[in-house]
């Protein structure tokens, strides 16, 4: 999976309740989520955001509230993959429950500004920075991790293996 | 003979019928409990039936709590919780608690005897981390992983390193599980134990009450814990003695069990703490800021609306009333602390002393209504997390702190400790 797009540009620790805050959590349609995303840090994001861009963050990225609605609000929104330094855990297990690509790339979140050009490739664990000419290497996330985001999502998967006996198949 | 493992490590193990486990491990770990709440059922249910799923795995272990925007509080929010509804009438849960019969669902979950040590649960909510109070393994998960458990009764895991704190000495006279949780959260930063279980323990532990452990372990994921766990011992027992639905299994760590790290804590050099905006780990000792003025006091919350924490609440504000310019509200975590509460002459205080109470709900916590912010309010809360905008405007302010402070500010208008107004 190769992506392509702008990168916005955040520090460490944007938590989930700036990335869509409680009083939009009376919803759960991803199109409702994604016209108030990153509202509480970058309220001009929803309008300079175009499909495929790339959010690149510092350390912690995702960190507080377990709310599914983040990453659902993020990909709705049109991003194509998020690369941080590091990722809060359960944000990191939701992003890849719900098919939405992440990096770990400690480089680039150092290197990358807000307006650069970014290429991300998933198999090669590996961004490109087209403005500035670089390419910085990323974490490549376990095999099995792998299998959830190319199914499509964590149910995918587990449709997959409950197929076949059982109640639930 | 199984080589040395600690409580998280030695419960996983058990979860997935393997001897023995190490950090690093992936393993799928049947669960004793399933968990979520009114805001996040909904995205669990829709990826149930998306899925084809048609029964949970066992509806006697599959828990959902409407304690977030309850009782609703706009359509929206009443639209969503009566999705859960349905659902759970569907499902024939047994554990279904709505408006009246729930409370704050990491309240209610151990007060219930529905998680018992030994147990591996997983929650729609990132506090779920609490139940590590007794000696369960207790993580918060996503909708979809709770759409996914509810279905397998199971969840795969790496098995985390572990980071020891051992908490010796005895602790000041105001100076509870919440300021040891505000205090180490201040040492690791918010991601200093992240993905890593959060083993508490030493004498300050031992000697520490079961709502205090409930604080401790709640607050594990602010410093980016996978789990809090401490070890169950005679009051562990105690607790679950005529209140357990199951049999507890009391795991403890054994001699030589690996920890990435382990950190000593004097207590006894703890002072009240609070932790400025905008991050759990931004901590103070209270006294240090006795200038600031307070629009708001919160005592409650799935971290300190035990009856103890009212109590202490009450120990301050007995005889006493909040100072004029402060908006205070007790939120009781469930109908039985409330009855309690209620028995105890705490709600009398609290009412005398010119202070709102609630029924039981998230309600502010996370800015869902009970008491929003405006722009330019400084509130003091017993809640878990001070991140921009979290109870209201993005240019509020919320200071988190244990009940003693938070019942002091609420007397003196500005941040303050039970001695300066108890004089």
């Amino acid at each position: 999976m190769i992506f392509e797009g702008t990168a916005h540009k955040y520090g460490r620790d944007v938590d989930t309740d700036v990335i869509i805050p409680a009083r939009y959590l009376n919803t759960h349609d991803p199109d409702e989520l994604a016209a108030n995303c990153m509202e509480d840090i970058d309220k001009d994001f929803v309008d300079r955001v175009q499909p495929g861009d790339i959010i690149v963050a510092e350390e912690n990225f995702g960190c507080g509230s377990s709310r599914e609605q983040a990453p659902v609000a993020i990909k709705a929104a049109g991003i194509s993959c998020v690369v941080a330094a590091s990722f809060a855990r359960i944000f990191y297990r939701n992003a890849i429950n719900i098919g939405l690509p992440i990096l770990v790339c400690p480089e680039a979140a150092g290197d990358v500004q807000g307006g650069d050009r970014l290429r991300a490739d998933l198999d090669e664990g590996e961004v490109t920075n087209l403005t500035r000419d670089k390419v910085y290497q990323a974490d490549r996330f376990p095999d099995f991790m792998q299998e959830i985001v190319a199914a499509g999502g964590l149910m995918a998967h587990v449709k997959k293996r409950t197929q076949g006996g059982g109640e639930n198949a | 003979m199984a080589e040395p493992m600690n409580i998280t490590e030695k419960i996983l193990a058990r979860a997935c019928g393997q001897e023995s486990v190490h950090a690093g491990d992936f393993v799928n770990a049947r669960l004793d409990l399933a968990l979520a709440n009114d805001i996040t059922a909904p995205l669990a249910i829709k990826e149930f039936e998306a899925a084809g799923m048609t029964r949970v795995w066992d509806p006697e272990k599959v828990v959902l709590v409407c304690d977030h925007f309850v009782p609703n509080k706009d359509i929206k929010s009443a639209e969503q919780a009566k999705l859960v509804r349905e659902f759970a009438r569907r499902q024939g849960l047994t554990n279904f608690f709505d408006v009246g019969r729930m409370g704050i669902e990491h309240v209610i979950l151990p007060e219930k005897g529905l998680v018992v040590p030994g147990d591996v649960v997983i929650g729609a909510d990132s506090h779920t981390c609490t139940y590590g109070a007794l000696g369960a393994f207790a993580t918060g998960v996503g909708s979809t992983d709770l759409a996914a458990g509810m279905a397998t009764g199971e969840v795969w895991l790496r098995v985390p390193e572990t980071i020891r704190f051992n908490y010796e000495g005895e602790p000041g006279r105001y100076v509870t599980g919440k300021d040891y949780i505000l205090y180490t959260i201040g040492l690791t930063g918010v991601d200093g134990a992240l993905y890593e279980a959060m083993e508490f323990g030493g004498s300050a532990i031992r000697s520490l009450s079961m709502d205090g452990r409930f604080t401790m372990c709640n607050m594990a994921i602010e410093a980016g814990g996978k789990n809090g766990i401490i070890e169950p011992d005679a009051t562990t027992e105690e607790y679950c003695r005529g209140r357990a639905l199951r049999e507890p299994v009391m795991k403890k760590s054994d001699e030589g069990a690996s920890y990435s790290r382990v950190i000593e804590i004097d207590v006894s050099s703890i002072e009240p703490q609070v932790a400025k905006p905008h991050l759990p780990s931004n901590t103070v000792p209270a006294v240090e800021l006795s200038e600031l003025k307070i629009d708001q006091v919160v005592i409650g919350s799935c971290t300190n609306g035990r009856i103890e924490d009212l109590r202490m609440a009450a120990e301050v504000l007995k005889g006493r009333k909040v100072h004029p310019d402060v908006r205070t509200i007790v939120f009781p975590g469930s109908q039985l602390v409330y009855k309690q509460a209620m028995k105890e002459g705490l709600v009398d205080i609290f009412i005398d002393a010119e202070v709102a109470v609630s029924t039981p709900t998230c309600g502010p916590c996370l800015g869902g209504h009970m008491g929003i912010l405006a722009a330019g309010e400084r509130c003091v809360s017993t809640t878990n997390r001070n991140f921009v905008g979290r109870m209201g405007h993005t240019e509020s302010e919320v200071y988190l702190a244990g009940p003693y402070v938070a019942a002091a500010t609420a007397i003196a208008g500005t941040v303050a400790v039970p001695e300066e107004v108890l004089a």
